[in-house]
């Protein structure tokens, strides 16, 4: 690791301030971006922790029935505490990683990194979440722009995610037994009005809606609906784990099996 | 560089690190406990699982200047006040969960986290559990049986010494 400077603000305002040094990067676990650093992939002046920032820990629900999340909650704690709430999202946080991960990375490290095969960027798209910044709220239909890229401009930092919880949903999971990462992962949100297919670890471009198998679910919310849908494997990741015709294969399946979970 | 202060095994430390000192640096060339292992370095491996204010942590992935203030715990506190070896570790020894040892600390970190939370695990929950840490010797069997008899299960039935 290249040396740096390490700031701990305790609040979102002194975060902003401290963001505004040169070369200055966020951190939130860590969990991705400390191994980024070990490997120089990243070269910051400074760090700029935010786990010391009170007012971004926790849960809690909006007036419109939402579960919001602080950008500083860690996997455990979003574990335990959605668990009534938002089982399959409860679900999905205690299977990230392994148990000493989930004691330091936060939902927010995850959003604003959008890793293409992390579990949380699933989550949020499939449910229609809101991603809350120091600036805005931005739907996470717009959030997400591609492999490791998001809305978020310079300095920006996602201080809470606000989940509206679906009548039911699932996340299915076929973990790369190395990384823990999914080699695909696939979230069905059925809501009253329609159903939200989101797909990660499998696209070139990231997370992704499987708009087919939406209309598919929405008219006929079956496993069979699925069943003979196709999904195209050409801008698929293709690597050593997997072939992206094999994603695409496993993208049809893993949704089927979500489906079948809570039908 | 930085003073850091911070409660290790319940006395109180302090050091000068950089921005980039990790936890488990700062814990092994700092204050000299080598017990807690640096493996893979890349947070796969989880030898260098320790306690801050109570949770299990990747000692590699986490920056000393991060435990400011915490409460840390390494294998170094584990034994027993009169130098015994505590029931996890005792477990370890009993049912041979270890060969070559270096996971070890790691394993009864983590181990000791999980029965904190879970003090009766099943099998499948102990197994799961361990996903980050990682064995090259033992083949789990032997570790998975040390831990549920520490949780004072009867293992007579488990698989494979």
């Amino acid at each position: 690791m290249y040396n740096f400077d390490v700031e701990k603000p305790t609040s979102i305002a002194d975060a902003v301030k401290a963001l505004g040094r040169d070369e200055a990067q966020p951190m939130s676990g860590g969990q991705t971006l400390i191994p980024t650093l070990k490997a120089r992939l990243a070269m910051p002046s400074v760090l700029v922790s935010l786990k010391g920032i009170d007012e971004m820990q926790g849960v809690c629900t909006d007036d419109d029935g939402r579960v919001c999340i602080g950008g500083g909650t860690v996997h455990a704690a979003v574990a335990r505490e959605v668990k009534d709430q938002y089982p399959a999202l409860a679900g999905l946080a205690a299977r990230i990683g392994d148990p000493a991960v989930r004691n330091r990375g936060t939902i927010g490290g995850s959003v604003a990194n959008n890793d293409p095969s992390a579990c949380y960027p699933a989550a949020v798209l499939a449910s229609a979440a809101t991603v809350v910044t120091n600036k805005r709220e931005i739907a996470a239909d717009d959030y997400f722009l591609g492999m490791f890229a998001t809305a978020l401009e310079e300095g920006e930092i996602v201080t809470e995610v606000k989940f509206p919880v679906p009548e039911k949903a699932h996340y299915e999971k076929f973990i790369q037994p190395a990384s823990r990462f999914p080699l695909v992962a696939v979230f069905v949100a059925k809501f009253s009005d329609g159903v939200r297919v989101a797909v990660t670890g499998a696209s070139e471009n990231g997370v992704f809606r499987w708009t087919e198998a939406e209309e598919a679910l929405s008219s006929n919310f079956s496993a069979d609906a699925v069943a003979g849908l196709k999904i195209d494997g050409s801008s698929m990741i293709s690597d050593l784990h997997g072939s992206g015709d094999y994603r695409a294969h496993l993208t049809g399946i893993m949704t089927k099996r979500a489906v079948a979970a809570i039908s | 560089m930085t003073q850091v202060k911070m409660t290790v095994n319940g006395k109180a430390a302090s050091g000068d690190v950089e921005g980039r000192t990790l936890l488990a640096s700062f814990l092994r060339e700092d204050l000299g406990l080598t017990g807690t292992h640096i493996g893979c370095d890349t947070s796969q491996c989880g030898a260098c699982v320790v306690h801050v204010n109570g949770e299990a942590v990747k000692a590699c992935t986490m920056l000393a200047i991060e435990a400011d203030g915490a409460d840390v715990k390494t294998i170094e506190s584990v034994a027993n006040a009169d130098g015994s070896l505590n029931v996890i570790q005792q477990a370890f020894q009993d049912h041979h969960g270890l060969q070559c040892g270096f996971c070890t600390p790691g394993m009864v970190m983590s181990a000791s986290a999980l029965l904190k939370d879970n003090p009766k695990p099943t099998e499948a929950e102990v197994r799961h559990y361990l996903d980050g840490n990682i064995c090259r010797c033992t083949g789990y069997h032997n570790i998975v049986k040390a831990i549920m008899a520490a949780s004072g299960q009867d293992v007579s039935a488990l698989a494979a010494e």
